[in-house]
């Protein structure tokens, strides 16, 4: 008996790693398919294990971006010069958040959930933009990211409306809508800046100077250099290469800032006949590695005050979770105002 | 910076509505949980929105809110005081959206001049009050430290919170119905969470009652200091 069941047993797992082969094999041929057809992949189709992992990152870092994305412009809302100002301000402000907890909707599709993105954002194991360790010096710097930092990001993503992952895709439809308001509200901040006092003018354009540069980087690596390009763009979660978006960015940017009245701070911007784009200068990778290392104006700051939110809120979620649990029998609408507690979550 | 008597009650109202919205500003980039980053600044939104109605019936919102000095601010000194945690933010909001809540449904049934703003905000201001309430159950009825934090906020801010009902030239409201009204909502909201209502005085010369007559507290000074900071800088420009 036992040596048969041995027999039979070892036989099975064969024939089982067989099938599972031959399965997994079928489902790569229904999954490329559907990529290669321009298909959505949703979140109970199969997909390789590596796609799930590239995604959850690139949405993560994305949700990430726009959490830490709040800090430097939250910094003037208390000091925006004017009330409508100041109203234009909070609303970006609270709508990034609204990003941020999209963005973490669709990353949790994919099997991971926001505590554990949140958690590796605050020990350093997930990254957010770059553009967002920068600080907030003056009030124009609030038009220079919304005009250029949103006016990077929007070229970014506009593509992503059409990633092959479904949730992402939609995800970005509604981000990019608001983003787009966003650009315009920085474009008009500058704007009235520039046209205003000498003073409020020169405030426009060293805003523009410092962040031109940092936005140019948003877009990450050149691509000899991108580890993640050519298999995100087989995949079609990217559409165009880092510096094809890059290009594209710059030529938009240049008539925008010159109807601003302002300029770019780079001696070899310059029109190509030719290619019919613009030349431009060469961007210093050195400072993006440092940035990204860890070392940039705000890497500290930036990190260190999410993570005192978080620490700091911790007795506030907890409550929240308790209360959950002593009110099961409640509303919708108590559950609901809990958020985000580990009592509310499946 | 001169305003006519006229203009008492459009300043007194809308003043607690800009500093309430500037305290609930400082939130943002700090709040407990990322829906809460939402809700503050949704309902600091509301309020800037209600505040420069306000202040444009009275005059220019910004010089309003920009040129005037401390003792000229008509606001509660409830409304000023600084955010503390997320159980003092809490607190002031129960106190005052509670008030806001009894006052607008009162002006939005007249027909004085503040009605059709208060019809509109009487809604945003139900949202208000309803968010406090679910926050206080939460905490005076979550775990013993929140249940202990929520108590000494509620403590604390007590002694601001008569000077609502003082009657304000221009507010043609019954006060007295109002306080009674707001005493019973906020001791049913304590009472679900768990919490007592505070004994201490409501009032005292020395500490509340004189925000409506331009006599703040001492960190309303420095609040008001970075918000017309940049403003003031510029006399002249526009933004």
């Amino acid at each position: 008996m036992a040596t048969a069941a041995a027999h039979h047993t070892a036989r099975t797992q064969a024939d089982e790693a067989a099938e599972e082969a031959a399965r997994t094999a079928a489902y790569e041929a229904v999954f490329d398919a559907a990529v290669a057809a321009d298909d959505r992949i949703e979140p109970r189709d199969w997909m390789p294990d590596a796609y799930r992992s590239t995604l959850v990152r690139q949405i993560a870092q994305h949700a990430h971006s726009e959490i830490i994305g709040m800090q430097p412009e939250a910094n003037w809302i208390t000091r925006a010069p004017s009330l409508r100002r100041k109203a234009i301000l909070m609303a970006k402000v609270q709508d990034e958040a609204g990003h941020g907890l999209y963005l973490y909707s669709a990353a949790e599709t994919l099997g991971t959930s926001r505590e554990e993105l949140l958690d590796k954002l605050h020990s350093g194991r997930q990254k957010y933009s770059s553009i967002f360790n920068y600080p907030t010096l003056t009030w124009a710097d609030v038009g220079a990211i919304g005009w250029l930092v949103d006016g990077a990001a929007i070229t970014n993503q506009v593509p992503l409306c059409r990633c092959s992952y479904g949730p992402y895709a939609r995800a970005m439809v509604r981000v990019c809508k608001e983003e787009s308001f966003h650009q315009r509200q920085g474009y008009e901040l500058l704007l009235a800046l520039s046209r205003g006092t000498a003073e409020q003018h020169a405030m426009a354009q060293d805003a523009v100077d410092r962040w031109w540069w940092p936005s140019l980087m948003m877009f990450g690596p050149p691509d000899d250099e991108s580890s993640h390009s050519a298999q995100s763009m087989a995949w079609k979660i990217k559409r165009h290469s880092n510096d094809e978006l890059r290009q594209r960015f710059v030529d938009i940017c240049v008539p925008q800032a010159a109807s601003l009245g302002l300029t770019l701070p780079d001696p070899d911007l310059v029109w190509n006949e030719e290619r019919g784009q613009h030349d431009f200068g060469a961007i210093d990778w050195t400072e993006f590695r440092e940035v990204l290392k860890g070392n940039g104006p705000c890497n500290e700051q930036r990190i260190s005050q999410r993570r005192t939110a978080h620490e700091e809120g911790a007795w506030v979620r907890e409550a929240a979770g308790v209360y959950a649990k002593k009110h099961t029998s409640g509303t919708g609408g108590a559950a609901s105002a809990a958020g985000e507690t580990g009592a509310t979550r499946a | 910076m001169t305003t006519t008597v006229n203009n008492t009650a459009a300043l007194a109202l809308g003043d607690d509505a800009l500093v309430l919205s500037h305290r609930l500003g400082e939130w943002a980039g700090h709040a407990p949980v990322l829906e809460e980053e939402v809700a503050l600044a949704n309902i600091a939104l509301d309020l800037l929105g209600q505040a420069r109605v306000l202040l444009s019936l009275a005059g220019d919102e910004d010089e309003l809110a920009y040129l005037r000095e401390e003792r000229a601010f008509r606001n509660l000194q409830l409304v000023e005081q600084p955010n503390g945690d997320f159980a003092h933010t809490i607190a002031r909001q129960l106190y005052f959206s509670t008030y806001q809540r009894l006052l607008y449904a009162q002006l939005a049934a007249g027909d004085g001049e503040f009605a059709p703003l208060a019809a509109k905000a009487v809604k945003e201001v139900a949202y208000h009050q309803d968010h406090a309430e679910q926050w206080t159950l939460r905490l005076g009825d979550g775990t013993d430290v929140s249940h202990e934090r929520m108590d000494r906020a509620c403590r604390a801010l007590w002694r601001f919170t008569d000077e609502m009902f003082q009657p304000v030239e221009g507010v043609d409201v019954d006060g007295e119905a109002m306080r009674a009204a707001w005493l019973e909502s906020v001791t049913d909201v304590l009472g679900r969470a768990t919490l007592s209502v505070p004994d201490g005085p409501r009032s005292g010369a020395w500490t509340a009652g004189a925000g409506r007559q331009g006599v703040h507290t001492e960190s309303f000074g420095r609040m008001l200091a970075e918000m017309q900071h940049l403003h003031r800088s510029h006399p002249g420009a526009s933004w």
